[in-house]
């Protein structure tokens, strides 16, 4: 069992450090939640991920582990106690990350593109793109859930946590753009997911509401504007 | 009851380079199908139809995608020889650097490789300060693994033969003795350790294919 102390770096409103609070929280793990501006990095930040320079990252002593699904697997390596987030079989631990590494290359940057896009035209095609993306995520939840509430079966798994990380900003974007992207059409296995995901105990309190994130996010793209001139 | 593997691959992916090395150092015996990516396979879009891209490893039927994902599944399934670190923090670290070899190192390398010449110099900027991070990474090591050749030797193993493709096409000097001595040596003993060496793709095609593919670049870039 693990005793040294465990710090994260993060904000928020970042879909990658709310990965990390749901895995610290299913593992019910004692830390300290350090909130970095993005602006104005830290000297820990800087020191603990000179490589990068980003969040999250997690310290456990004085070892810093960058990149969120890289400290969501480390954290189920470590705290072997707790609930197991990815599965035990081989193949359905490559499924996840398969899906996982999808979700984090295809579909995750179109979310802050969105966000990003200056006209109507590039915001529409950019939200078709994510709908695709959520049919095939879909499809992937039917296989993997088995029927069950969870990609991880009838617990938070390493899947639900890499999507459910994107809860915050894909309803962020439902609310700004006014438009449904899980829907009871095309996604509906997703649609009652995310529903049981956002209130279960380990992701309740980290999930943004969509006001609230979406303000955040204007402010932060207007200072980075600023910042820039 | 035997093992049915099998692996799609092309003759000079180096993604799927990774995974012909992992399954020749756990000695599993494996059947390969040849993939030419103009014109896939009904087979290959069935086992991968994301991203319809090799490798793809099927064992006893069923398609692993994703060459660091197939890395993994491989070192989970056979458990001898482990190719990753056993320690948690080292195996994160050795994950955190296959990640940034993909994502960094071989996009700023792949960028100075299809760079005019005008534009070299500014290329040559990022490649470098990747290769100094990837140089430390090295220190008191002779491969990334330690004593032997492991998981993330695999996953830049495409930069130990790519490196001298580029410098020859490109008349230039990548990653020197002086200013890389760890990198250089790792390259020199990756190139021919044992399994490893036996793989290696004809040099001879790789140099055609990759003049080729920049020309084609170079001229694409060029304003008419």
């Amino acid at each position: 069992m693990a005793t040294k102390p465990v710090k994260l770096l993060g904000f928020w409103d970042s879909p990658y450090v709310n990965r990390v609070q749901f895995a610290l929280n299913l593992k019910s793990i004692d830390h300290e939640f350090i909130e970095e501006n993005i602006l104005s990095k830290s000297e820990l930040l800087l020191r603990s991920n000179p490589v990068q320079k980003k969040i999250p990252v997690l310290i456990h002593g004085d070892e810093p582990i960058c990149e969120s699904l890289n400290i969501v697997q480390y954290i189920d390596e470590v705290w072997t106690d707790g609930p197991s987030i990815l599965p035990s079989h081989p193949r359905d631990r490559a499924m996840s990350r398969f899906w996982a590494a999808y979700i984090d290359e295809k579909w995750l940057p179109l979310l802050w593109e969105v966000y990003e896009a200056k006209e109507e035209d590039s915001r529409t095609t950019l939200l078709e793109k994510v709908r695709e993306g959520l049919v095939l995520l879909e499809a992937a939840f039917v296989k993997c859930s088995k029927g069950k509430a969870f990609f991880g079966g009838d617990s938070i798994g390493y899947l639900d946590i890499a999507l459910g990380g994107c809860l915050g900003w894909l309803k962020g974007i439902e609310k700004l753009a006014s438009v449904k992207l899980l829907d009871e059409t095309k996604t509906p296995a997703l649609l009652g997911w995310a529903e049981t995901f956002c209130s279960n105990e380990a992701a309740k309190n980290v999930v943004p509401e969509p006001e609230k994130l979406n303000k955040c996010l204007k402010e932060f793209q207007a200072q980075a504007a600023a910042a820039t001139k | 009851m035997a093992e049915e593997v099998k692996l799609f691959r092309t003759w000079s992916s180096g993604y799927a380079l990774r995974i012909v090395w992992a399954l020749k150092l756990k000695g599993i015996e494996y059947e390969t199908i040849f993939e030419d990516l103009t014109n896939k396979s009904p087979s290959l879009l069935q086992y991968n139809p994301i991203h319809g891209k090799v490798p793809v490893l099927v064992h006893d039927g069923k398609p692993v995608c994703e060459s660091l994902v197939i890395l993994e599944y491989v070192d989970e399934t056979w458990k001898h020889n482990p190719l990753l670190p056993q320690d948690p923090y080292e195996k994160s670290m050795a994950r955190f650097w296959a990640n940034f070899g993909d994502d960094k190192l071989m996009k700023s390398i792949w960028q100075l490789f299809i760079a005019r010449e005008k534009d070299q110099d500014v290329a040559a900027v990022e490649a470098l300060e990747n290769l100094k991070l990837v140089e430390e990474q090295l220190k008191g090591k002779k491969f990334f693994h330690g004593e032997t050749v492991g998981y993330l030797d695999l996953a830049f193993g495409w930069f130990a033969d790519f490196v001298s493709i580029l410098e020859e096409i490109m008349s230039l000097k990548l990653v020197d003795g002086e200013r890389f001595p760890h990198l250089s040596s790792w390259i020199q003993h990756f190139i021919d350790a044992p399994v490893i060496r036996d793989c290696w793709p004809p040099r001879d095609k790789m140099i055609i294919k990759f003049q080729v593919m920049r020309e084609n670049y170079l001229a694409a870039a060029t304003p008419k």
